[in-house]
């Protein structure tokens, strides 16, 4: 059906560039989460989909057309905006059928399509309201149903989520996953920063940071093998530790020396020769930190403030180095009385990725 | 003194006294009348006393001393001293009231004082415009409905009540008829094409890089009065005869043409529209600015929602943007309407109600000022005030429910 193929698109504001050199293959029936700090562009990367933003270079191709310069109502798009964006002066009835009369779709048809979408969203009772008299959810529903009347290829979803409290946001989550799934042969396009959305949602990732694409993969793929630290970092939370230190072993495993005094951690992320003595970062989730009796290969420090929530119990190790992050352990169930106390910690080789210069060691490229 | 200076000096007053009334109400009631501060019972009947005194007695035996030097003993048995005695006698009801909410009995409170300060305070910030306001709107309105139903009689000096003959007597004159007639027009076509001519600059200008210059100078024609502009727009259609060069702008350009001169303000019925020009040229800038800031606050993504829906800028523009911003069209064009229903100045300084051009508020000056006959003068005031009021309601309650 309709895939997308992004070719070194790029985007710039006169001098200023906000996107370069994105290139992504999207096929038909995925979901697409893009996911980056605020600023990063993805937003605005949506809206040059839409068609709202000019594409200043590369080119946008949809079903293998490409629509650089055809109008957002010809690119068989529909979009629903972060703050819904309904007409106010609207029912509900109206707002979803205007993109219908304004494609002269016969009366009959317009009026089964949308009684149909309605009946989908549960919105049937409220098809004479104005959007003013609905609530947060229901106006998020009224917003998808003006999408899905129009039975496009692509739908774009921009931080859809971001207007709804809390419970709501968990429900609507759902409710958007099971749309996708009655809908497979429909691309969907989604913009968040919300990382569960993104990890829960999508069929692949798009973390995009520094204007450009920081990787593309699977939700597990982004968080089991990040190709670098900021992905490592942005994924996951509490964010995943980076722990200052030096190769002194390699081969099939790679064993590091933390700086500071701190002992040594093992990785099965393989090394050559040459990468003896080499500064790295090596990154270990708060998750798969354990306690353990090895003296020899773990990471020693004291508690300073722990947490107990009960499920889990947080461990704070403020490193002496300023401005570093704390290096935080999430142990299951609970712990008492660890304040304080000088413990070993360590992790199973396969959870502790090694990073130079920022990029994991198993995407190397030399 | 030199005009400017004397005009210097009015705002150096205007202003202090303003300031200086300001300072004082909040001295007087926060030090004197209502302090920040509990009171004993024995104090507050001590305050109690003296207030009764200072609040109540003395201004009490100020009014009434008034009243009596005013009207005499046997002045109070008269229609007049009668309706005044019973104004006087609310007052010093008031002031009695007024001292009980100020000097409360017993133990009192801070709080109680300083409560009872704030609901005093904006009473009395508003006590000189409530006055002045009075004196020169309230008070004339009753004025006006008295003379309407009188007749002066030029020989004693008297008014006689003649009921509504001087309504029948309006009613019987085709110039009045005219003039309602005319004023009909003007309420059709000055609001309409203002609003329109505005609602369309507004949308033209909002996005190119001269349209704030080019809104300046629509705007600028609402900073010339009336009269100005109906001196510029008498020089517009000022007519020479046939030979001689047109200075005014619309006949050089008629006879360039190839017509003959016309002398455009007597041209019957037509006259009407151009007199009507003058005020949408100047109400057109009004609207302009209100509907430019109503369609900058129509959210932006409504209408980036109806690009991707498939709508042109014609439909954008009319199925979504003009109806989001009716409450502020509603308001502009009732605006325009009270201006349209009170226009005087236009008419009066161009064509002074001759061929045909004339409408109710000439009219009335007319009325009143030249042919001296105050009662259908009154009359015909009464008459615009009542068409004016249900659109001034109307006006406020639009304006009251878009500032929510």
């Amino acid at each position: 059906m309709a895939g997308l193929k992004l070719t070194d698109v790029g985007k710039a504001y006169g001098e200023v560039e906000v996107l370069k050199h994105i290139n992504l293959d999207i096929d038909a029936g995925e979901l697409i989460v893009f996911v980056g700090p605020s600023g990063c562009g993805k937003s605005t990367l949506l809206r040059m989909i839409a068609g709202l933003e000019k594409i200043t270079s590369g080119t946008l191709e949809i079903d293998g057309r490409v629509v650089n310069d055809v109008p957002p109502a010809q690119r068989e798009i529909a979009m629903v905006f972060q703050s819904y964006a309904l007409y106010p002066h609207m029912t509900v009835y109206d707002n979803m059928t205007f993109a219908l009369k304004l494609a002269k779709m016969p009366k009959n048809e317009i009026d089964a399509a949308v009684r149909k979408a309605a009946d989908i969203l549960q919105l049937t009772p409220y098809l004479d309201r104005l959007p003013k008299a609905l609530s947060g959810g229901q106006r998020q529903r009224v917003a998808i149903g003006r999408c899905i009347v129009r039975d496009p290829k692509v739908f774009l979803f921009d931080e859809p989520l971001s207007n709804l409290d809390a419970a709501l946001r968990v429900a609507t989550r759902l409710e958007i996953a099971q749309l996708k799934e009655s809908m497979p042969d429909r691309t969907m396009i989604y913009v968040t920063h919300d990382q569960v959305e993104a990890m829960t949602l999508a069929s692949r990732i798009v973390v995009l940071a520094n204007k450009g694409i920081s990787q593309v993969g699977t939700p597990l793929e982004l968080y089991e093998t990040p190709q670098n630290e900021f992905v490592a970092q942005f994924i996951g939370s509490p964010a995943m530790n980076l722990f200052p230190g030096e190769v002194i072993g390699t081969g099939e495993h790679t064993t590091v020396r933390l700086a500071g005094n701190h002992g040594t951690i093992v990785s099965a992320y393989p090394t050559r020769p040459e990468d003896m003595g080499a500064a790295v970062n090596v990154g270990v989730r708060p998750e798969d930190l354990h306690l353990t009796d090895d003296t020899e290969n773990s990471y020693k420090a004291t508690v300073d403030v722990q947490e107990n929530l009960g499920e889990v119990t947080l461990l704070f190790f403020i490193p002496d180095s300023e401005g570093a992050d704390p290096v935080i352990a999430k142990l299951p169930g609970i712990h008492r009385g660890l304040k304080g106390e000088r413990l070993n910690l360590s992790a199973k080789p396969d959870k502790v990725h090694i990073f130079r210069d920022g990029i994991s060691l198993l995407y190397r490229q030399d | 003194m030199h005009p400017a200076l004397q005009g210097l000096v009015t705002i150096v007053v205007g202003v202090g006294g303003c300031v200086g009334y300001f300072y004082l109400s909040n001295f007087l009631l926060d030090r004197f009348l209502l302090p920040a501060r509990a009171y004993s019972a024995e104090e507050s009947a001590a305050r109690r006393r003296t207030g009764t005194i200072i609040v109540f007695l003395l201004p009490a035996l100020l009014i009434a001393a008034l009243y009596i030097a005013y009207f005499g003993l046997d002045g109070i048995f008269t229609s007049t001293g009668l309706f005044w005695l019973a104004i006087v006698l609310a007052l010093i009801f008031g002031l009695w009231r007024l001292r009980d909410y100020v000097y409360g009995e017993g133990e009192l409170t801070a709080g109680r004082n300083i409560s009872h300060a704030n609901m005093i305070r904006p009473w009395l910030f508003l006590l000189p415009a409530i006055l002045a306001l009075g004196l020169y709107l309230t008070y004339p309105v009753f004025e006006t409905l008295r003379l309407s139903v009188t007749q002066r009689n030029f020989s004693t000096g008297s008014y006689d009540f003649v009921g509504l003959q001087n309504y029948a007597q309006m009613m019987d004159e085709p110039k009045f008829w005219e003039a309602m007639r005319n004023n009909m027009l003007w309420l059709i076509v000055v609001p309409a094409l203002s609003t329109g001519f505005g609602l369309l600059v507004a949308q033209l200008t909002d996005r190119i890089s001269w349209g704030n210059i080019a809104k300046m100078f629509i705007f600028m024609p609402m900073a010339i009065s009336f009269v100005g502009a109906s001196v510029i727009w008498k020089l517009v259609y000022d007519a020479r005869p046939e030979g001689q060069g047109q200075i005014g702008i619309l006949n050089a350009l008629w006879v360039n043409l190839g017509g003959d001169p016309q002398n455009w303000l007597t041209l019957p019925f037509w006259n009407n529209f151009f007199l009507m020009a003058v005020l949408i040229w100047i109400q057109t800038g009004f609207a302009m600015v209100i509907l430019s800031a109503a369609l900058r606050g129509i959210p932006e993504e409504t209408v980036e929602a109806a690009i991707v829906d498939g709508a042109g800028p014609f439909q954008i523009f009319f199925k979504i943007k003009v109806p989001q911003i009716v409450p502020t069209i509603v308001v502009v064009w009732t605006t325009i309407t009270l201006v349209v229903l009170k226009v005087f100045d236009i008419v009066f300084a161009m064509t002074n109600g001759q061929w045909g051009t004339q409408v109710l508020a000439n009219y009335m000056y007319s009325k009143l000022f030249t042919a001296n006959d105050w009662g259908v003068g009154s009359a015909s005031a009464m008459v615009i005030m009542l068409l004016v009021t249900p659109i001034l309601v109307w006006n406020v309650r639009n304006a009251r429910r878009e500032m929510k």
